[in-house]
């Protein structure tokens, strides 16, 4: 980070001396540290769950310029979560939300906003002009994009990870400390990991971890404490256990240590998304039209939801027969290769991973239903809810 | 020698909601072995079909990053905790 020096920070007016006065009569931050944030510029990539609490704790601390990278609109879905964004903006982008409600909080605070995936193309252009970059994305390409542009420009990476119930954080590519790839070399194949989508994530564990992200994000710019370098916070929210496990920077990192990566990659969009690909693994695909099209004729053919019981409980397609994809090879035996099957879950990710369970039990006639039952509920029966 | 493998609860719903199981072993290969065999749902989130660990899964032998210490082949004592972490992509 470019530290500025005490005569190039920017001043506080009087109304900004009043907002700032419980962080004034903190000797950590003080009138240098406040004059710090408000000469700093911080990018959150990603302005949902973690996004959130982020964008509003950083604009509320008085950080002078935040930039958010996001693509999506608020759904109504977000908003068990996504506390930045509010019942009378859905349908709205995220980021004109976003910036009303940052105007609200704090005028002080200049936003920027990049109504874009970030890519390959466009991470260095975009990181290039911030300070602190933050790491709020909701998939593995996206990470490795953000991590790997952040090594290739010097700027330190303030990463935070949600999933059900299990939180991470840790502050990454600084000068000396490791980076993600020296935590996790790879993004997991497609598939292997469910998205919050599928897996679904507590509602307060992004408001935790994104907290702590801020709190992070201040302590560099601040300079105060002792940031979360070379340490990785791992968070239980169901047990409320933290712990912390020491993160080395890899010599062998291609991003950091041999410093193999020199540009940007982007890896298969595979997670994260509300829609999965239409397929990928040669797996054949039935649109949910099809399969109504198939039920109403009374084909004769085995429909299986591999979803868990919660969310059959939700809804369900008629005549499917529950088999969560954990016990479908318990279920196998009882099953006949020789019959047709179609498989679905919520959006088509699992049910690509039953499909091919099955193709490599024997099973030679093997459907998955294209995006889901939430697809299904678009476009054949709008009764069953969607989550 | 009996040690505490930690799960997270995105694993421990594969290992029937187990978060600390304890098993026997000498490497954290072998208590990772006896983890895969105990429950097979699991098996395939630990390590790869040859028994060699992922890059988005990390182990911590006392809050010890393993890969700096011999992999699958360091040795563990009597109460020592492996901790696995595996990538998550959520925001």
């Amino acid at each position: 980070m470019t530290a500025l020096s005490s005569t190039e920070l920017p001043a506080l007016d009087q109304d900004e001396i009043l907002r700032y006065s419980r962080h004034l009569i903190l000797p950590e931050v003080g009138l240098q540290g406040q004059r710090r944030l408000k000469g700093a510029s911080v990018l959150l990539v990603g302005a949902g769950g973690l996004g959130s609490p982020l964008a509003l704790y950083l604009a509320a601390a008085g950080v002078g310029r935040i930039g958010l990278v996001d693509f999506d609109r608020v759904d109504l879905t977000n908003l068990q979560r996504q506390v930045l964004h509010g019942t009378s903006q859905v349908g709205r982008s995220k980021l004109a939300s976003a910036r009303e409600r940052i105007a609200d909080l704090n005028p002080h605070v200049q936003v920027e906003t990049y109504e874009t995936r970030l890519t390959s193309a466009n991470a260095l252009e975009i990181l290039r002009d911030y300070d602190v970059i933050i790491d709020g994305t909701d998939n593995f390409p996206t990470r490795y994009l953000v991590n790997d542009a952040c090594v290739l420009l010097g700027k330190p990476n303030v990463y935070g990870s949600i999933f059900r119930f299990d939180g991470q954080a840790s502050v990454l590519a600084t000068p000396d400390g490791p980076c993600y790839r020296c935590l996790f070399r790879e993004p997991p194949p497609p598939g292997l990991v469910p998205s919050c989508a599928e897996g679904g994530v507590l509602g307060v564990l992004p408001g935790l971890i994104g907290t702590i992200q801020a709190t992070e994000a201040i302590k560099l710019i601040t300079g105060a404490g002792t940031p979360l370098v070379g340490r990785l916070l791992l968070v239980d929210a169901l047990e409320m256990r933290f712990r912390t496990v020491q993160l080395r920077k890899d010599p062998e990192c291609p991003a950091c240590g041999t410093r193999e990566i020199t540009e940007l990659v982007d890896y298969e969009q595979f997670c994260g998304l509300e829609v999965e690909p239409a397929t990928s693994n040669g797996v054949a695909q039935l649109t949910p039209l099809e399969l109504a099209a198939r039920l109403g004729r009374a084909d004769d053919f085995d429909l299986i939801d591999v979803r868990e019981p919660h969310e059959w409980e939700i809804g369900r397609i008629p005549g499917a027969r529950l088999v969560p994809l954990g016990s479908l090879a318990e279920v196998l035996p009882q099953l006949d290769p020789a019959r047709e099957v179609v498989v679905y879950c919520k959006s088509g990710n699992r049910s690509t991973r039953a499909a091919l369970q099955l193709r490599a039990a024997g099973f030679e006639r093997v459907w998955n239903l294209a995006g889901g039952i939430l697809r299904w509920s678009e476009e054949v029966d709008p009764t069953v809810p969607r989550y | 020698m009996p040690v505490t493998i930690s799960l997270p609860s995105v694993l421990a719903k594969l290992a029937d909601g187990s978060k600390v199981i304890t098993v026997e072993g000498a490497t954290v290969g072998e208590v990772v072995a006896q983890v895969a065999e105990r429950y097979p749902g699991l098996a395939p989130r630990l390590r790869d079909g040859d028994g060699k660990p992922y890059p988005f899964v990390t182990f911590y032998l006392n809050d010890q990053d393993i890969r700096l210490t011999g992999g699958f082949d360091t040795t563990v004592r009597d109460g020592d905790e492996v901790t696995v972490v595996p990538a998550i992509a959520g925001g």
